[in-house]
């Protein structure tokens, strides 16, 4: 699904990723922790594509296509989705309209009709009842005076609207009180198959309990320094991250 | 022969043409007098500093079109709000046009300023109205008033809700090479009465028009008055619109000002509140592009205590398109607890494109909450980029982000059929299907 090899990315000249390799593969589940300023939430941006953000190295493929030099939007038809640690607010616009347009136009780019109203209608029922989203939520302007909560419930709402390949989630966890993360991760969960691949951006171990990975991986300086199982983050979050930045010096 | 000395000399012409008669002429002939002391505004005039006129006027226009010009109902459809049943004034270079139109004297007058002029049962209503509030110490206004005799009059009397909105139309046919339109436009609304009006100008070929046009609106009170004027025009065309409002207490007054096109507007929009609890609205979205120029001169005049003004203007400029805000509040010494509010937005979506936004806040009185912002920016990187990440192409979420930032101004239109026309002719400005139905 997803492969990084040699990954270098700096922004206004400093370099933040030095080298990430990591494969992701069809079905599996990688989640990417590390302290504050690690680099995880550029990673997240690099993969979606943001212009900010200088790829000075290396290649990412998407089912063995190089995605670097694509634009933000036709990798999103490739089935890229960034659940962002900061969704922005846009006055103006409402959710459901911004879901018509995001979906309208993944299926023009892919070749498809605009999907007709009722089954558009159809959908958005049945995802926002997977989010126990209020109805009234749909028709209020995108993120404008939501709260942290709410706008986590509304980004995986989007991702279960538009059915990506590969759902990178940054930071989804934060903000978010106990109710409304185990909302969050059914939702991803229910989402989640054989084909479909999910990277967990995240500080914290806690969100891992009900999303559950395949790989945890340590970033650290912007390098991976470990990886492992899903026991690798139950021990980060017992001991902090101390005890792998010495073994990251001795190495 | 300049435009000026042309008027000038033109006004006997003119005399021969109307009711020298009645009071009103007298009104006129001072008129004559002032617009040949004063002029046209010139860029000395810190009102007049951002907006020239002087290649407007170079034009040979026609001042007195003949009346050959027909036009058939379906001819102008598109420009009508069709979808809406209403009154309609429809005027063909400046001449009544009565099977386009559609008036009624049946509980309410909606009828043609000439036939106020020359009716004797509205003589009282001319006395007491006609040229009260227009501004003085202004050439152009005055230029107006002296050539006065054509426009809408709407009448409607005590306790009387208008039973639909009345649209006014002015149509421009292209039949003169270059042709000056001056309506004259004067609405009494009596105590506890309501109304809705939709205004446009709108030219039907390449052939310049410069418009300039004269409403005075009396809200007696309680009255409602709530007033749309869409300026969607060609780039040929000229409008200065001069809108005048007097309100007295407890009255409400919203003006919705959506200019899309033409290539020189100037919106002088006043208004002056005569009593206590009185509600002013002002508010505004302009789009444009090219070298198109849209100036927009607000005055609240708050002279009593316990009213509220809100202005909203928001615009979009492209290209080299020109922008201007110039915003007045005054708050008069005895006006105590005034809520005044003023928001000019605008983004600048070329580097060529320029707004001059100037907000103006005069406060002589001690217990009053104003304020006002101003912004000038460009789209916000961060918000494409989550546009982006959901799969709409740049192009697309630039338009759907430009939606968004003029679309709220929409949430104070009360008719649905007009917010409904607006929203579509922004989603066609911005050349884009915005993917949804609006």
């Amino acid at each position: 699904m997803l492969k990084i090899k040699n990954l270098h990315a700096s922004v206004d000249g400093k370099e933040i990723l030095k080298g990430i390799n990591l494969e992701i593969k069809e079905g599996e589940v990688h989640a990417i922790m590390g302290p504050n300023g690690s680099g995880k939430s550029t990673l997240a941006s690099v993969i979606a594509g943001k212009e900010e953000y200088e790829q000075t190295q290396g290649e990412i493929f998407l089912h063995d296509e190089e995605i670097s030099e694509m634009e933000v939007d036709e990798r999103a038809h490739k089935g890229v989705f960034l659940s962002f640690q900061y969704p922005v607010e846009i006055p103006g616009i409402s959710v459901t309209n911004f879901m018509k347009t995001a979906i309208n136009e993944t299926r023009k780019a892919q070749g498809l009709e605009e999907m007709p109203a009722k089954d558009m209608l159809m959908k958005i029922r049945e995802k926002s009842e997977l989010l126990d989203m209020d109805r009234k939520f749909l028709s209020r302007s995108l993120n404008e005076g939501f709260s942290g909560g709410e706008k986590k419930r509304n980004e995986i709402f989007q991702m279960a609207m538009l059915e990506p390949k590969l759902a990178i989630l940054d930071e989804t966890d934060s903000g978010l009180d106990i109710d409304a993360l185990k909302i969050v991760a059914n939702g991803v969960n229910k989402l989640k198959n054989k084909d479909k691949s999910v990277l967990v951006i995240t500080h914290y171990q806690r969100l891992l309990d009900y999303i559950v990975p395949d790989y945890v991986h340590v970033l650290l300086n912007g390098k991976i320094v470990k990886s492992g199982g899903k026991e690798l983050a139950l021990k980060l979050e017992e001991k902090g991250y101390d005890w792998i930045k010495e073994e990251a010096k001795t190495v | 022969m300049d435009l000026k000395e042309k008027l000038v000399s033109s006004f006997f012409a003119f005399e021969e043409q109307v009711d020298v008669n009645h009071s009103v002429h007298q009104i006129r002939t001072d008129a004559l007098k002032e617009f040949e002391h004063l002029g046209f505004p010139s860029r000395k005039e810190e009102d007049w500093k951002y907006t020239s006129l002087n290649k407007v006027l170079k034009e040979d226009y026609s001042l007195f079109p003949k009346k050959d010009s027909s036009l058939e109902y379906n001819d102008i459809k598109k420009y009508l709000i069709h979808d809406l049943d209403t009154y309609r004034i429809v005027l063909i270079d400046g001449i009544y046009s009565s099977h386009l139109s559609s008036t009624t004297h049946d509980k309410i007058d909606v009828c043609l300023m000439s036939s106020a002029l020359s009716k004797s049962k509205f003589k009282p209503l001319i006395d007491n109205y006609f040229n009260k509030i227009n501004k003085k110490n202004s050439g152009i206004n005055a230029l107006n008033t002296a050539f006065s005799r054509e426009g809408a009059f709407i009448h409607i009397p005590k306790n009387t809700m208008a039973d639909k909105p009345i649209q006014v139309i002015n149509f421009a046919t292209g039949n003169e090479s270059a042709l000056m339109l001056q309506p004259r436009n004067l609405i009494i609304v009596e105590e506890n009465s309501h109304v809705q009006i939709i205004e446009r100008h709108q030219s039907l070929t390449e052939n310049p028009v410069l418009t300039n046009s004269v409403t005075e609106i009396f809200a007696e009170k309680r009255a409602m008055v709530d007033y749309y004027k869409i300026q969607n025009d060609i780039t040929s065309v000229s409008l200065i619109d001069n809108t005048f409002i007097e309100q007295q207490q407890e009255s409400d007054c919203a003006v919705h000002t959506f200019s899309f096109g033409g290539k020189l507007t100037r919106n002088n929009l006043q208004f002056y509140q005569k009593g206590e609890r009185i509600n002013s609205t002002l508010k505004g979205i302009t789009i444009i592009e090219n070298d198109q120029h849209v100036d927009h001169n607000t005055l609240v005049h708050h002279i009593e205590p316990n009213c509220e003004s809100h202005q909203d203007y928001k615009g979009i400029f492209d290209d080299k398109a020109v922008g201007v805000f110039n915003g007045k509040v005054l708050v008069e010494k005895e006006a105590q607890k005034t809520n005044a509010y003023q928001s000019n937005n605008n983004l600048l979506v070329s580097d060529k494109a320029t707004i001059n936004s100037k907000p103006q806040l005069e406060i002589f009185a001690d217990d009053v909450k104003c304020s006002h912002g101003c912004t000038i920016g460009q789209l916000d990187e961060d918000a494409l980029f989550y546009l982006k990440s959901r799969g709409i192409p740049e192009k697309e979420a630039r338009a759907l982000m430009m939606y968004a930032f003029a679309n709220n101004v929409l949430e104070s239109v009360k008719i649905p059929e007009i917010k409904k026309r607006i929203n579509k002719l922004i989603a066609n400005k911005l050349n884009v299907n915005l993917g949804f139905d609006l």
